[in-house]
């Protein structure tokens, strides 16, 4: 089934008050969606401590935090985790992708079934989960921790975007290549690799925000000399709104905000 | 061959081990941990017991799990109602301001919520910008409690877990035929019952989708409570926190745990028969 081509302009809405009523959903659902994060963004600049009243723009908020010595270390520890188990998780979730694309091995069901479990499982038990296992195995919690558990909740999102991107290709390609005398790491360098070398970066790009931006699962993982960017958010928030969180929170969620729109733009052109 | 072989080993093994070792077995220790007795110095005892579970049915214990069913079920509703007419209407546009307007609910659903609760906070606590605005405009003349509220908390894990309704509903409405619409219009049918009849049908996989992505998950973010709701433990997520952290009570946070994997299961299950009836229904058809 071929979906028709759209009529290209919002008329396709329909007629009257049918289409106000869609635009003015869309409009209501963008604006619960972003007012919030765009008034952060504003008060991270007021002057004022006070959200209600603006006295001005200011960069005292951000000054304030690049003073602050605790904050910078967990911000630098927030970015070795995120970069290493992105790293981690991209070369072993691309192998993965390439793996269930291209061979048939016992437990591959299996393997599928956990990949998605793991997507849409509540953060919590896979938390615990891992925490218990830690402990079993008498792994200190600190920086390793975060990397096992950080590797392990990107993995699943890295495969599933290569995998997407490989399944996209004409497996006429790898015969072509095999006939050519290619063995099979020869496939995968010089063929396939390429091929999906976008949804490759997009996997890692999405990696590291996940990682970057997760709560439930370090909290459970981390221990007291391991301090990452979000736990101290966490606790920070919890003893009330301060205008360095502000200045803070809107660091992270510009970072997220280029990662993603990076991302997004590296796996767009597969549909053309 | 020893190198095709060697890539083969390496990339099967390495992600089975993975999986196998940080996602299998740690959720058989939970399982298996739920059924031992408490330890008040290795945290869990091998005995054998079913004591945690009784202990879950106590009507107490029973409540927290109905609550958190509740807040939950109550947020997949709203979601699926905000967000269904909003997918539908984002697969209206042309094709460049689609793609914007979807990178508009992708990034929100990669951001942080933690991020996203907190900007909340900063708009609903008592001296925040609702209650100016509110007073501004001469609703109310002093601040009202919008913060640590059951209001608060609803906008809260609604607002989290919108984009992860949306983006599965938007998936399945994009891809329909419109050309069915068009039949059905031409068959006579009225526009509501080309909803009912034909594309309520057909977005029913990414409905199922959707809903699974927005009801697991608010069983257990556990810092929504917490933040916005002034640290009530509401949810079950509070509760398997509290015996890990606070009460030293691992079996009986696993207990809870394997419960909601009890559940989490339970929907994948229904979820892939509503998928095979669709997929059948399809093929029989066409």
């Amino acid at each position: 089934m071929k979906p028709l081509p759209r009529k290209t302009n919002a008329s396709a809405l329909g007629r009257g008050w049918q289409k106000w009523l869609g635009i003015s959903w869309i409009s209501g659902v963008y604006a619960f969606l972003y007012i919030p994060l765009i008034t952060l963004i504003i008060l991270s600049f007021n002057s004022s401590r006070f959200a209600t009243n603006w006295k001005g723009f200011t960069w005292k908020w951000y000054e304030k935090l690049a003073g602050n010595q605790l904050l910078l270390d967990a911000f630098f520890n927030s970015m070795l985790v995120a970069v290493a188990s992105s790293i981690i998780a991209t070369i072993i979730g691309t192998l993965g992708a390439f793996a269930v694309y291209r061979y048939r091995f016992a437990g591959r069901r299996l393997f599928f079934a956990l990949i998605h479990s793991v997507m849409m499982s509540p953060d919590i038990v896979m938390g615990i989960s891992l925490l218990m296992l830690f402990v079993l195995i008498g792994l200190d919690p600190g920086f390793t921790t975060l990397l096992l558990a950080h590797v392990t909740f990107s993995l699943p999102f890295v495969i599933v975007t290569v995998h997407a991107r490989i399944q996209g290709f004409d497996p006429m390609m790898v015969d072509a290549a095999r006939d050519l005398g290619a063995g099979e790491f020869e496939i995968f360098r010089r063929v396939i690799l390429p091929l999906i070398f976008p949804a490759v970066l997009a996997g890692w790009l999405l990696s590291f925000t996940l990682s970057l931006d997760d709560v439930i699962i370090s909290f459970f993982v981390t221990g007291p000399g391991f301090e990452i960017l979000p736990l101290k958010i966490y606790s920070m928030v919890r003893l009330g709104v301060k205008p360095e969180v502000n200045a803070l929170c809107t660091v992270l969620f510009l970072l997220t905000l280029v990662a993603v729109m990076t991302a997004h733009f590296l796996t767009k052109e597969k549909k053309k | 061959m020893g190198e095709s072989n060697l890539l083969k080993q390496t990339s099967i093994g390495l992600n089975m081990a993975w999986i196998f070792g940080f996602v299998l077995l740690p959720s058989l220790l939970v399982v298996a941990a739920s059924f031992m007795e408490r330890d008040p110095v290795h945290f869990v005892k091998q005995a054998f017991t079913l004591f945690h579970y009784r202990e879950l049915m106590d009507p107490v214990n029973l409540k927290i799990f109905w609550n958190s069913l509740s807040y939950s079920s109550v947020t997949t509703l709203i979601t699926l109602i905000i967000g269904y007419p909003f997918a539908w209407y984002l697969t209206r546009f042309g094709k460049s301001k689609r793609a914007l307007l979807l990178m508009m609910v992708i990034i929100p659903f990669w951001t942080s919520s933690l991020i996203r609760v907190y900007a909340l906070m900063t708009l609903m606590k008592a001296n925040g910008v609702i209650n100016f605005m509110l007073i501004k405009i001469g609703l109310i003349d002093r601040p009202i409690q919008i913060l640590y509220t059951d209001f608060a908390i609803y906008t809260g894990l609604v607002y989290s877990l919108l984009p992860f309704m949306v983006l599965p509903l938007y998936t399945v409405l994009e891809k329909m035929d419109m050309r069915l619409l068009e039949a059905a219009r031409d068959l006579g049918a009225k526009n509501l019952q080309i909803f009912w009849r034909v594309i309520l049908p057909l977005s029913l996989p990414g409905i199922a989708a959707g809903c699974i992505m927005v009801f697991l998950p608010a069983m257990g973010l556990f810092f929504i409570p917490d933040l916005l709701g002034g640290g009530k433990s509401l949810l079950v997520g509070n509760f398997i926190k509290n015996q890990f952290l606070t009460a030293g009570n691992w079996p009986f946070g696993s207990a809870a745990s394997v419960m909601l994997l009890a559940l989490m299961m339970a929907l994948m299950g229904i979820y892939l028969m509503v998928m095979n009836r669709f997929n059948q229904s399809g093929s029989a058809r066409t």
